[in-house]
């Protein structure tokens, strides 16, 4: 509790007499923590969920893309440009509010996931063109010159390489999406950002509250990223 | 064995093949040489179409490799192809780079594949390495590999594209030396090199080619002791 109260004062600059405000606001983060662990884990959903669905469709659009059938590549460039170019945060709204009342029922939870995994998959996309794109020509011409075909050189061959190659983009993207899920608090889903949003607006703990957000988010990209380096290390071949 | 007719080949508005005819037997090793953008290599290349032709019919035993409906993967198993940087496969170990093509193409068990794979391995010279990744090889041991897992899927012809260009002076010999052993049982050979020491003492037949023209063949004394294309004597003369 001493290091709380000295980093605070040394970041924020608070006098002494506030200390007894910011003991208030500390009591206030940890008398919340239940609900703080239940917003980050509805974040950890959203965020798995929606990686699940970007990478499906980030595949499919990122080879799509890459396809001779002209037809395919045209789709592939329309959604990732559409997606790519406009922001997530007026996705979010257009489909939960728009789109998909359309078409099905959806909770702000299944909105959410869906408005971030197509979000997701066109930068998935890119990074999987990317990817296939950095493994040297050579690779798919020795692979085809011994009589695979291109499917197979690019199963055997390509894929395996360029997988190694996506990892950190993969990563970086993954990391992104879960911060950007703070988004979809604006459509009520009671994810960690709108857990911050509910005890700042009982509680006017700015600093204290916001700053628990930002601890717990933190904790979850950190893992992600660690996860990162330990699948790239794995993935070395020497 | 091999019949090219009138191969044409342009790269936009670049033509850079400008009608090939030539006849390569079996069992026989062609040198082809000349100075760089001739087109040597893109005339190999288009030999097992990794390179496609606008003009003009090769053919294999017979069988058309340049018609449209040709099974170009079947045929490309009959022909090995040995490219100057190497490209191994470099998440697989040399093993792996041998193993992979017989298993996954010709369907071969994984135990006959590793004992053909071992004993290529040993022929040229590595039977000590099959558990590296190509990354702890050094050059000539890398092209090495790439020799062995070309022969691994038993082909009728090699084709081999500047395959000394890239290694440091020292390997070079090495190379060389695995590719005249190849050569002395009877393998079918065109090589595109500019090692003349090679051509001479190994070749049948040396083509020298020139601004996508076959300018001039014949056996190697013919071609570089008496040389009579003037561009021919020109380039040897640059280069000897």
């Amino acid at each position: 509790m001493n290091f709380g109260f000295a980093a605070a004062e040394l970041m924020f600059g608070l006098s002494i007499i506030d200390k007894l405000q910011d003991i208030y606001g500390l009591q206030v983060v940890i008398n919340n923590l239940p609900n703080f662990a239940k917003g980050a884990w509805l974040t950890l959903e959203i965020t798995v969920f929606s990686i699940v669905i970007g990478m499906i469709l980030g595949v499919i659009a990122g080879l799509g893309r890459m396809s001779n059938i002209k037809l395919v590549s045209f789709i592939s460039v329309i959604y990732i440009d559409f997606f790519r170019g406009t922001p997530l945060f007026v996705q979010i709204l257009l489909l939960y509010f728009g789109i998909i009342p359309l078409l099905f029922d959806a909770t702000a939870i299944q909105s959410a996931i869906i408005a971030c995994g197509l979000n997701s998959g066109a930068y998935v996309a890119e990074i999987v063109r990317a990817g296939i794109q950095a493994v040297d020509k050579g690779q798919m011409e020795a692979a085809r010159s011994l009589g695979m075909t291109h499917t197979q050189a690019m199963i055997h061959i390509v894929f395996p390489q360029a997988f190694k190659i996506v990892i950190p983009p993969l990563i970086n993207e993954f990391i992104m999406l879960l911060k950007d899920t703070s988004l979809v608090s604006a459509i009520s889903v009671p994810e960690l950002t709108h857990t911050g949003k509910m005890l700042y607006a009982s509680t006017y703990q700015a600093v204290w509250v916001w700053s628990a957000v930002c601890v717990f988010y933190f904790v979850m990209t950190k893992a992600l990223s660690i996860l990162g380096d330990w699948a790239e290390r794995r993935l070395a071949t020497e | 064995m091999i019949v090219v007719k009138n191969l044409h080949k342009s790269f936009s508005q670049l033509e850079v093949l400008k009608g090939i005819d030539c006849h390569i037997h079996k069992k026989e090793v062609v040198c082809v040489i000349g100075p760089s953008g001739s087109g040597k290599s893109t005339f190999l290349r288009c030999i097992n179409r990794l390179e496609e032709a606008q003009q003009g019919k090769i053919f294999i035993d017979g069988e058309e490799v340049t018609a449209p409906n040709a099974d170009i993967n079947r045929i490309r198993q009959e022909m090995g192809m040995v490219f100057q940087l190497f490209n191994l496969f470099p998440h697989k170990t040399t093993l792996e780079n041998v193993t992979l093509a017989p298993i996954k193409i010709k369907k071969m068990r994984k135990d006959e594949a590793n004992d053909i794979a071992i004993g290529l391995l040993r022929k040229v010279g590595l039977g000590d390495k099959d558990h590296v990744f190509p990354s702890q090889l050094s050059g000539g041991q890398k092209q090495r590999v790439a020799i062995a897992r070309a022969l691994a899927m038993q082909p009728k012809v090699m084709l081999f594209d500047e395959p000394t260009s890239s290694l440091d002076p020292e390997m070079v010999g090495e190379v060389l030396e695995v590719m005249k052993d190849l050569a002395h049982e009877g393998m079918t050979m065109i090589v595109v090199t500019h090692e003349m020491g090679f051509a001479r003492e190994v070749g049948h037949r040396v083509f020298f080619m020139d601004e996508g023209i076959l300018m001039e063949q014949g056996t190697p004394s013919q071609i570089f002791d008496h040389p009579q294309n003037p561009r021919t004597q020109s380039f040897l003369s640059k280069v000897l």
